[in-house]
C-alpha cells in the first residue's frame, strides 16, 4: 500500500477552509479535541488519483503564525514539531480571491518553514462578478508555488488541487522572505548561538511561548537569553516582519492581480446599511432572536415530545417484556430514562446550531458582534457573548457550547460561568406550576395577568443576575489576557447547505457523547438511590398492607401508596429528611427537599418527583396542583405552598445551580472541575440566601 | 492629534506613526501598517467599535485602540 500523504489545511478565518476540506473528504472526517483542550481537531480522507490517499487535517483558522488565542497554538505547535503524526509533508493554504492580499500573509510564514505549500485560491466563481483577473503563471512564478484556482461552492478546480498534492514532492521550499533580512543585526547574533538551527523558526521559537521539538533542553537556554530582550523590541521586529511580508506580496500582486473597483458598489455595502443600522440593526436582530426562540421553544417541542413519550412507551415495553426483577427495572427505570434524558435534548441543540451555523456562515454574527460589544463590555462581556446569553434561555448546554468563538479567555470564562443563571426551558415547568399555586389570578390595569407579569419577572431576574455577576466576575477574576478585539467584517454569502448541516450533526453529536455519558451516570445513580433503601424500605408493602388493612382502598390506590413508603425508606428519602433541617428555614418540608436533590439530575424532574412522593401516581398537572395545594406544613399547620413558601421556592430555582448537564458542560469546555463546582456551590448558596431572605420576610 | 478614532464616516485616511506597545499584532498583520490607506466606513452607537477598510480588509476595532493609532487625512 503507498504512504499516506498528510496533509494541513491551512488559512485565515472566513476563506471558506472548512467547506473546502468538506469538498476534500465528504462526510468521511471526525472530529475530535486535541489532548488536554477544547480545541477540535478535525481530520478525514481524501482520495487522489491513481488509489493514493490524503490524510487531511483542518487546522483551525489563524491570520498568522504568531498566535494569539488557543486554536492559533495549536497551528503552530504542528507545523514546528517534526516528530508529531500529523506533521503534514504538504501545506494548503487556503485563501481567498477578495482578500487575497491579507491572505498572503500567512502563506509566506508557511512557506518560510520549509514546508511544501500549495495555494488554494477559493471563491473563484466571484471573480467574474467582481471584475477581478489573475495571471497563474506569473504569480506562480513570483511566489515558487503551484495554485489551484478552486471554489468550493460550485466544486470547481478540485481535481488541480488533488493533482497538485500527489506531486507534493515537485513544490519548491524555498522560503519567501530571508528572515535575517529583516533586522540583520538581530539575526546575526542569533546565527552565532545557534549554527545549525533554522531562524525564522527559532525567531518563532522566541516571540510566543510553543515548544520546538527538535531543539534540546540545554540549547532552550540559549534561546531565553534572546526572550528577555525587551518586548517592544521584539514586537518592532515582528512590526518589520510584516512590513517585510507586505513588501514581497505587493510585487507579487502588483503584476498578476488586478481589482476593477468601479464595480466595487456590491451587496455588502447595501447590507450594512440596514443591517448595522443605529436604529434598523437592532430592530432586526431582536427580531431575529425571536425567531429563534420561536424555533427552539416552540418547533422543537414537537419532536421532544414524541422522544419523550416514545421513551415511556420503550420503558414500559421493556418492563412488560422482560422478566420481572432488579436488572429489568435498571434498565426500564434508570438507564432508558437516562437516555432519554440526553436525546430529549437534541432537537433544541439541533435548532439552535442550525440558526448559529447560518448566521456565521453568512457573515451576519460579526455584524452583531460589532452592534453589541460596546453595550457587553460594561459587564465584563464581549460583543460575542450575546449568543451564549441569549441562547442561555433555551438550554444552557448548547449556549455553552456556544462560547467557542470568544478569543479573550476572561471574556470567555465570564460568559461560561453566568450563562447558567439565564431563565433555561427545564426551570419553566416548575415555575408554572408554583406560580399556579401561590400567585392570585388577578390582574393588573385589567390587561396583565399577574401570572405573566410573574414568570416576566423571573425570565428578567435571570438576566439581570447574569449580567450583574458578570460585572462582579470581571472585577474579582485576576485573570491576564490580551484585550485585543479585531473583528473581520467578512462579505456576506448565502449560507451553503452541506456545511450547515456537518456543523448541526458535529455539535449534536459531541453534546450526546460528551455531556451525555455523565448525564446518564448520574441519571443512574440517582436511580438507584431512590429504587433502594435500608431497613423499612425493603419491607415497604407488607407495613403498608397492614397499615391499609382496616379501611378499604382500592388496589391502586396501596399501589401507590407503597411507592410513596417506599421513596419515603429509599436512600433519596434519607437524604431528604437528612437535609430537612437545612431547608426548613426556607419553608420547604423534607419532601421537597428530595425534589430539590432530585432536580440536580434536570431541574424539571421537580414536579415528577413530587408527584411520586405525593402518591399522585399520575402527572396530570391539575391533580399535582390540587394535592400540593392541600399540603399542609407539619409544624405550622398553614398550607405548606403559600406566598411565602412559594416565593422563595421560586427565587431558589431561579438562583442555583442544579443541572448535571451544564456542570458536565462546563467541565469540557473550561478542562478542569474547578469552575463547574464554583458554578454549583456559589451559585446554589446565593438561591440558598436570597430564598431564605425572602420566606423570612414574607412569612 | 488625529487618530483613526476622529475619523467620519467615508473619510478616508494614510495611517502614520503609532506606538507599537498598544496595537495588537494581529492589527499589524491585518494591514494597519505605516503608509497604508484607511477609511472609516460605519461606527456603531457612541462611536465604538468603528468598522474599517484598511489596506482592503474590513475590520472593526474598539475605539480605544483606534485613538492610538495616527492618521493623516486625504481630501
Amino acid at each position: 500500500m503507498a504512504k499516506q500523504i498528510n496533509v494541513a489545511l491551512i488559512g485565515n478565518p472566513n476563506t471558506g477552509k472548512t467547506s473546502v476540506f468538506n469538498v476534500l473528504t465528504g462526510l468521511n472526517q471526525k472530529v475530535g479535541n486535541y489532548p488536554g483542550i477544547t480545541v477540535e481537531k478535525k481530520q478525514g480522507v481524501c482520495k487522489l488519483p491513481r488509489g493514493v490517499k490524503a490524510h487531511v487535517i483542518d487546522l483551525p483558522g489563524t491570520y498568522s503564525l504568531n498566535a494569539s488565542s488557543l486554536d492559533e497554538n495549536v497551528v503552530i505547535e504542528l507545523l514546528l514539531n517534526k516528530n508529531d503524526k500529523d506533521f503534514p509533508d504538504v501545506a494548503i493554504v487556503v485563501t481567498e480571491i477578495e482578500n487575497l492580499k491579507r491572505n498572503l500573509l500567512l502563506f509566506t510564514q508557511i512557506k518560510d518553514l520549509g514546508i511544501p505549500t500549495i495555494l488554494a485560491i477559493n471563491m473563484a466563481d466571484r471573480m467574474k462578478r467582481k471584475a477581478i483577473s489573475l495571471d497563474i503563471e506569473l504569480l506562480e512564478e513570483k511566489l515558487e508555488t503551484k495554485i489551484a484556482l478552486i471554489s468550493s461552492r460550485k466544486n470547481i478546480g478540485f481535481d488541480t488541487l488533488k493533482d497538485l498534492i500527489t506531486n507534493y514532492n515537485q513544490l519548491s521550499t524555498k522560503p519567501c522572505v530571508n528572515a535575517s533580512s529583516i533586522a540583520p543585526e538581530y539575526f546575526d547574533r542569533l546565527r552565532k548561538v545557534f549554527p545549525n538551527q533554522d531562524l525564522y523558526k527559532l525567531w518563532l521559537v522566541i516571540t510566543q511561548d510553543v515548544n520546538f521539538g527538535k531543539l534540546e533542553r540545554n540549547e532552550m537556554q540559549g534561546v531565553a537569553s534572546f526572550q528577555t530582550e525587551s518586548k517592544s523590541n521584539l514586537k518592532r521586529l515582528q512590526q518589520k516582519e510584516t512590513i517585510a511580508r507586505y513588501q514581497f506580496i505587493n510585487g507579487a500582486l502588483k503584476e498578476t492581480l488586478t481589482i476593477d473597483t468601479a464595480n466595487a458598489k456590491d451587496l455588502r455595502s447595501r447590507l450594512d446599511r440596514i443591517l448595522i443600522h443605529k436604529v434598523w440593526g437592532y430592530v432586526i436582530f431582536f427580531g431575529l432572536l425571536l425567531l429563534m426562540f420561536q424555533a427552539i421553544f416552540d418547533w422543537s417541542s414537537y419532536p421532544m415530545n414524541f422522544i419523550d413519550t416514545t421513551f415511556a412507551s420503550l420503558s414500559e415495553w421493556v418492563k412488560n417484556t422482560m422478566p420481572s426483577g432488579d436488572f429489568t427495572n435498571l434498565i426500564a427505570e434508570g438507564i432508558i430514562p437516562g437516555l432519554g434524558g440526553i436525546v430529549i435534548f437534541i432537537p433544541q441543540i439541533a435548532f439552535l446550531f442550525l440558526f448559529i451555523s447560518m448566521l456565521e456562515e453568512s457573515g451576519y454574527m460579526s455584524r452583531v458582534v460589532f452592534l453589541m460589544d460596546r453595550i457587553m463590555r460594561r459587564f465584563g462581556l464581549s460583543g460575542k457573548s450575546v449568543v451564549p446569553l441569549v441562547s442561555g434561555t433555551a438550554c444552557a448546554i448548547p449556549a455553552i457550547m456556544a462560547t467557542r468563538n470568544i478569543e479573550n479567555w476572561k471574556e470567555r470564562l465570564i460568559t461560561i460561568l453566568v450563562t447558567p443563571f439565564t431563565t433555561c426551558s427545564a426551570r419553566l415547568p416548575v415555575y408554572l406550576i408554583i406560580i399556579a399555586l401561590v400567585i392570585p389570578e388577578g390582574r393588573v390595569l385589567g390587561i396583565f395577568s399577574l401570572q405573566g407579569l410573574t414568570l416576566m419577572f423571573l425570565y428578567l431576574l435571570g438576566f439581570g443576575a447574569a449580567i450583574f455577576s458578570a460585572y462582579l466576575l470581571d472585577k474579582i477574576l485576576k485573570i491576564r489576557s490580551k484585550t485585543f478585539f479585531v473583528v473581520e467584517m467578512p462579505n456576506y454569502k448565502l449560507p451553503m447547505p452541506k456545511n450547515v448541516i456537518i456543523t448541526v450533526i458535529e455539535k449534536t453529536k459531541s453534546f450526546v457523547f460528551g455531556a451525555g455519558k455523565i448525564i446518564l451516570a448520574i441519571s443512574i445513580i440517582l436511580w438507584v438511590l431512590a429504587s433502594y433503601g435500608p431497613g423499612d424500605f425493603n419491607r415497604a408493602s407488607e407495613i403498608v398492607t397492614q397499615e391499609t388493612a382496616a379501611t378499604n382502598l382500592s388496589k391502586e390506590e396501596i399501589e401507590t401508596k407503597i411507592a410513596s413508603y417506599k421513596l419515603e425508606h429509599s436512600y433519596i428519602g434519607i437524604i431528604g429528611k437528612g437535609i430537612e433541617p437545612a431547608v426548613r428555614p426556607l419553608g420547604y418540608d423534607w419532601k421537597i427537599g428530595i425534589a430539590i436533590v432530585s432536580s440536580f439530575a434536570a431541574r424539571e424532574v421537580f414536579v415528577g418527583t413530587l408527584a411520586t412522593i405525593y402518591s399522585v401516581g399520575s402527572e396530570e398537572e391539575e391533580t399535582i396542583k390540587n394535592r400540593m395545594a392541600a399540603e399542609v406544613n407539619p409544624i405550622l399547620g398553614t398550607p405548606l405552598f403559600n406566598f411565602a413558601s412559594g416565593i422563595s421556592l421560586l427565587l431558589f430555582y431561579a438562583f442555583a445551580m442544579q443541572c448535571m448537564s451544564t456542570l458536565a458542560v462546563v467541565k469540557k469546555e473550561t478542562n478542569s472541575w474547578k469552575w463547574p463546582m464554583w458554578q454549583l456551590f456559589v451559585m446554589t448558596a446565593i438561591a440558598y440566601v436570597v430564598a431564605l431572605g425572602a420566606y423570612q420576610l414574607l412569612k | 492629534m488625529l487618530t483613526i478614532a476622529s475619523l467620519k464616516k467615508g473619510q478616508r485616511a494614510i495611517i502614520k506613526e503609532f506606538s507599537i506597545d498598544v496595537v495588537p499584532l494581529k492589527l499589524l498583520e491585518m494591514g494597519c501598517l505605516p503608509g497604508n490607506e484607511i477609511a472609516l466606513v460605519q461606527t456603531a452607537p457612541f462611536h465604538d467599535p468603528l468598522y474599517l477598510n484598511i489596506n482592503g480588509s474590513h475590520l472593526a476595532i474598539r475605539k480605544d485602540t483606534a485613538s492610538q493609532i495616527e492618521i493623516e487625512l486625504i481630501d
